[in-house]
């Protein structure tokens, strides 16, 4: 087979106008599904059953299916249902970019829950002991002390998570999203090239995946000055 | 004087295991209480039910005129009066030396901060490390932590202090830099209950010695008595123990 360099070249500006969509849905699947992991992780951490099986429950659901059933249940599923279509929800239901944002945000919540209740558990049960004895309230304990040292703890394994987000927006060129994969396809439905076409795609995910990791880095770096020893 | 501390047949289970049996006790205003006894004993169990960061099963604990039940509001208001230095110091990994003395007084006392940061200084003056105000807990030597951790405890402006094994997780050259800060808190009349096997401290500092073992206490006595003529046959095998070499 042959294969186009230039056509990898000339690729990249046109699925770079993909960038946007990809960034978009990154960025905002990801701030709602940091609201919903932290309601999720309350629960969790709840001594309630009540609210800690539906929590578990959520988990289960949305760690145990593939994210891109979770899209076309969301996309294809929902609207068979009459009532859908007639409910208030529909203007957005209808909209792949919101049944996108939904199914991301759904997911990494589930992920991200359980990503923070690991680095609530990891924190010393001797600075939470410190602030009972210092007579903090439950509420300061948890704000001032268990949650900055929870999530210098959570910050490796969220970084992984917002690069799997990152790739997971590709899944929105399924239900029909020019995001930049979304673009590839397209490009390579016209031009036949699947190979060259890819790899300019493969290209552009690699270099936010290194800003992303810098950028990750660099808080890791910053969240734990107090560790430097001088 | 006033009664500070009671404990009244206290009991403390851990599932079955038996923690602490009918454990009685009662601190006066200004003294001086050393418990000691082999590990396992309860020593550490018992100072921690005084605070509440362990839950008594049984039996009454008055502190500071408060019982320690199940209201929220009143281990509050307990703890407050109570400090509490701990085995591995336990100081706010991500705060500086000076946010973690400042931190209760604010959020608890309602101090305004620089209020509290002239307090925080005066007491990091008094264990003789004001020049590690802006420094972390990390780049201070263990010694340093301790006495950080005792402020700490100081800036809550406390009835009482307990002390859980304060120099055990230390190395040796630095134990007595904490215990003669331990000492002049005491020579300033704070009441003290000290969990320690340091019985240098015990013999030169304490007004009473509580030996306990097996969850019981086993013996009360003026240290010249205790460390003299043990009444009970397991402190004596316990002093011999820890005294031979």
């Amino acid at each position: 087979m042959s294969f186009d360099l230039s056509l990898i070249a000339s690729s990249l500006p046109k699925i770079l106008q993909g960038l946007g969509l990809t960034l978009n849905l990154l960025a905002v699947s990801t701030l709602f599904g940091l609201i919903l992991a932290v309601g999720i992780l309350l629960m969790r951490l709840s001594r309630r059953a009540w609210l800690v099986w539906p929590a578990r429950a959520y988990i289960y659901f949305f760690r145990g299916t593939p994210l891109l059933v979770q899209l076309f249940v969301i996309y294809h599923g929902l609207p068979q249902f009459g009532f859908i279509r007639q409910s208030v929800v529909w203007p957005i239901l209808r909209d792949p970019y919101w049944c996108s944002v939904i199914a991301l945000s759904l997911n990494t919540a589930a992920y991200v829950s359980e990503i923070l209740r690991g680095g609530v558990l990891g924190v010393d049960k001797g600075f939470i002991e410190a602030g009972k004895a210092l007579g903090l309230s439950k509420f300061q304990r948890t704000t001032r002390i268990t949650a900055p040292l929870a999530v210098r703890l959570a910050l490796p394994a969220y970084s992984n998570e917002i690069v799997s987000m990152l790739k997971s927006t590709a899944l929105a060129s399924t239900v029909t999203l020019m995001e930049m994969t979304g673009v590839a396809r397209t490009i390579v439905a016209d031009t036949f090239a699947p190979y060259e076409i890819f790899i300019a795609a493969t290209i552009i995910y690699l270099v936010l995946v290194w800003i992303i990791q810098t950028a990750f880095t660099l808080i890791e770096t910053y969240a734990n000055r107090h560790v430097r020893k001088t | 004087m006033a009664d500070i501390i009671v404990l009244e047949k206290m009991n403390k289970f851990y599932g079955t295991y038996h923690a602490l049996k009918d454990v009685n006790l009662t601190i006066a205003k200004g003294e001086k209480v050393v418990v000691c006894g082999p590990s396992g004993s309860g020593k550490s169990t018992m100072i921690r039910c005084i605070n509440r960061l362990e839950e008594h099963d049984s039996g009454r604990i008055t502190v500071a005129g408060e019982e320690l039940t199940d209201d929220e509001k009143k281990i509050d208001l307990v703890r407050r009066e109570v400090g509490m230095v701990f085995q591995n110091f336990n100081l706010f990994p991500h705060m500086t030396v000076l946010e973690n003395l400042t931190l209760a007084p604010r959020l608890v006392r309602k101090t305004a901060t620089a209020e509290a940061e002239a307090i925080a200084m005066k007491y990091l003056t008094r264990v003789r490390i004001p020049d590690q105000a802006h420094k972390y807990p990390s780049q201070l030597s263990g010694g340093q932590q301790q006495r950080v951790a005792i402020a700490r405890a100081l800036c809550m402006n406390p009835e009482v202090m307990l002390f859980d094994e304060p120099t055990s997780a230390l190395d040796p050259e630095m134990i007595s830099e904490v215990l003669d800060v331990m000492t002049d808190l005491a020579q300033e009349g704070m009441t003290m209950v000290c969990v320690t096997h340091e019985m240098g401290f015990a013999r030169s500092v304490a007004d009473r010695i509580v030996f306990m073992d097996h969850g019981e206490i086993v013996e009360v006595a003026k240290p010249s008595d205790f460390f003299v003529s043990p009444k009970s046959e397991r402190a004596r095998t316990f002093l011999g123990q820890i005294l031979a070499h």
